[in-house]
């Protein structure tokens, strides 16, 4: 089974997030990058559906000269392939940008059975390429995949829903958005990391998929980031001590709750 | 005239709070424009109910109703949203951030050639421009964001943010011709949360329980303390990590994103991750034995003492006031 990862470069979680000077994007000093947890998720699935059945695993990135680094990273957890389309600056945030880039990325790099990705790209925080690049390639999808049944033409999938849990079925080929729960991720080991340097990963352009990256940032944008800003600061709260009488502080703050905040 | 056409989602025929919460919205925003507010229905067995959506300021409802749209899938519903905004056709789309809302918008807006502003948490129109405001890198930081395509963008809106109200006359109900829609993946069976329970995303109390709680039996005092407040029960990452609690519960950069009216964390630190997914409730509480947890930063009120012998109490005061 031939099975391709969508994967994004981003601002590890636990980074500090600061306003850059253009004024509509982070300040990506002092940044650490990781794989967008997410996708961590669909890359363990492609890499154990590959050891049970065989077959090969393609990643793919759209992201500037650093996404090479988390490719790599993505080779030494078990896939075979690695392509990077470098660009991604002018494009950023607007996600059907985006999906046209990658949908195309995947043509040229395809045919598979499977197309994986993380249900969300942890930042934008936009939850929207991995449909639109369904809907691009005219493929079924399922988003927010936790568990996975996978026959030799066809599917079954579930996700959680609010309040309950949806089972999809699908033909292959399928995109799945992949959910935390689906898998646990391994490490690289290794043995991986050194093998990982030895894979040449296939560079393109967007031009090379023939798209002009300068009509899509431009005339052809759907969306773009105008202003980025750090959320209010909070006021102290009222904080009461309840060390030594917990039964008091807690009936002091059901009062607040009720009469100050109006909150129960 | 312009228009702006809600995507009006609905479970066995009532509409979903969240997507009245973006109709009224849609209402808000059309009446500053002068355009007129549509509503689109998409179900099988939905069409006596969609007159009603007057009420909550649709002038015309588009209704797909078809057995094969008992069902969710992503292909069928975007082209019967689609085939609406042929009918109508609109200026912008408006649906709710959820689940479905965001599973739809993505495939709709590609179907559409265009883009989307996902989970906005305000939204205006700037001449006929859409701009809307919304938390990126969870919550971390705050982007305007706006729309600059030729064609009508998809928006979905943060559900418990935006004020559902009422208000309007009955709507005129218009059929859409059968839509012809390729659909491969689709929902075959859904399956209710055990107990009923209130989904995070969902609630407007939230009750939390982190690595103080000690075991995962003693989520019996969070649920204690829920039940009570009609609260949903949310988790930290660190103990659905510890498998006390499914993820489903998790709030926090990798679990949900929530903004409830009250969230109550309990023997939770406050990691940059949590506090990313829940800084936006409107009124936040800490319990928490470490008066320099990071979690009192972002808290409106609370509680430095151990929650073992702070909830209790709490939770007799609460059953107190409700039943006076």
């Amino acid at each position: 089974m031939k099975c391709c990862v969508l994967v994004t470069y981003v601002p590890d979680t636990a980074s500090i997030i600061k306003i850059g000077s253009a004024g509509n994007r982070i300040d990506e000093g002092g940044i650490k990058w990781i794989i967008s947890p997410y996708d961590e998720f669909a890359l363990e699935e492609a890499i154990r559906i590959k050891e049970a059945r065989g077959g090969e695993v393609t990643v793919i990135t759209y992201a500037p000269e650093r996404g090479s680094t988390g490719l790599r990273e993505c080779l030494a957890r078990g896939a075979d392939h690695a392509v990077h389309v470098v660009g991604g600056e002018a494009t950023f945030g607007d996600a059907y940008a985006i999906a046209r880039v990658l949908a195309a990325a995947v043509e040229k790099s395809g045919p598979f059975d499977l197309i994986l990705c993380g249900v969300k790209g942890v930042g934008s925080d936009q939850s929207l390429v991995g449909a639109m690049v369904a809907e691009l390639l005219d493929l079924p999808h399922i988003s927010g995949v936790v568990k996975l049944e996978l026959g030799d033409d066809a599917l079954t999938a579930q996700r959680d829903v609010e309040g309950g849990t949806e089972v999809f079925t699908s033909p292959l080929p399928c995109l799945l958005a992949a959910h935390k729960g689906l898998n646990e991720p391994r490490y690289p080991s290794l043995k991986g990391i050194m093998a990982a340097k030895k894979v040449p990963i296939q560079t393109y352009k967007p031009a090379d998929l023939g798209l002009d990256e300068a009509e899509l940032a431009g005339g052809g944008a759907t969306t773009r980031w105008v202003k980025l800003e750090l959320p209010p600061a909070k006021a102290g709260g009222t904080i009461l001590k309840g060390e030594e009488d917990p039964a008091a502080a807690a009936r002091e703050l059901v009062r607040l709750l009720r009469e100050e905040a109006k909150a129960i | 005239m312009g228009c702006i056409l809600t995507f009006v989602e609905q479970r066995g025929g009532t509409p979903r709070k969240a997507s009245l919460e973006a109709l009224s919205q849609a209402r808000r925003l059309a009446q500053g424009a002068g355009w007129n507010v549509c509503a689109v229905l998409v179900g099988h067995g939905v069409r006596d109910k969609a007159a009603d959506l007057g009420a909550w300021g649709a002038q015309t409802v588009y209704v797909a109703d078809d057995e094969k749209f008992a069902l969710f899938s992503a292909e069928g519903y975007a082209a019967a949203i689609a085939a609406a905004t042929e009918a109508c056709p609109p200026s912008a789309i408006l649906m709710a951030a959820t689940i479905t809302g965001k599973d739809l918008s993505g495939r709709l807006a590609a179907r559409l050639g265009t883009g989307c502003l996902p989970d906005v948490v305000a939204v205006t129109l700037v001449g006929a421009k859409i701009q809307a405001v919304r938390p990126v890198y969870s919550g971390k930081a705050l982007a305007t964001v706006e729309g600059c395509s030729a064609k009508p963008l998809v928006v979905t809106l943060r559900p418990n943010v935006f004020l559902a109200e009422g208000g309007g006359a009955a709507a005129q109900v218009v059929d859409l011709p059968p839509v012809a829609a390729k659909i491969r993946s689709k929902v075959v069976e859904v399956k209710a949360a055990e107990g009923g329970e209130l989904d995070v995303a969902e609630a407007d109390i939230i009750v939390s329980g982190g690595r103080g709680i000690k075991a995962a039996e003693n989520f019996a005092l969070i649920r204690s303390l829920a039940e009570p407040l009609g609260a949903a029960v949310g988790a930290s990452r660190a103990v659905v990590d510890a498998g006390w609690i499914p993820h489903k519960h998790q709030v926090g950069q990798t679990g949900k994103v929530v903004s409830p009216s009250l969230y109550i964390a309990c023997g939770i630190s406050g990691a940059i991750q949590h506090l990313a997914g829940m800084s936006s409730s409107k009124v936040i509480v800490a319990i928490n034995k470490d008066p320099e947890a990071p979690i009192f930063k972002v808290a409106d009120y609370g509680i430095v003492g151990d929650l073992f012998q702070v909830i209790p109490p709490m939770v007799e005061e609460i059953k107190k006031l409700k039943q006076e």
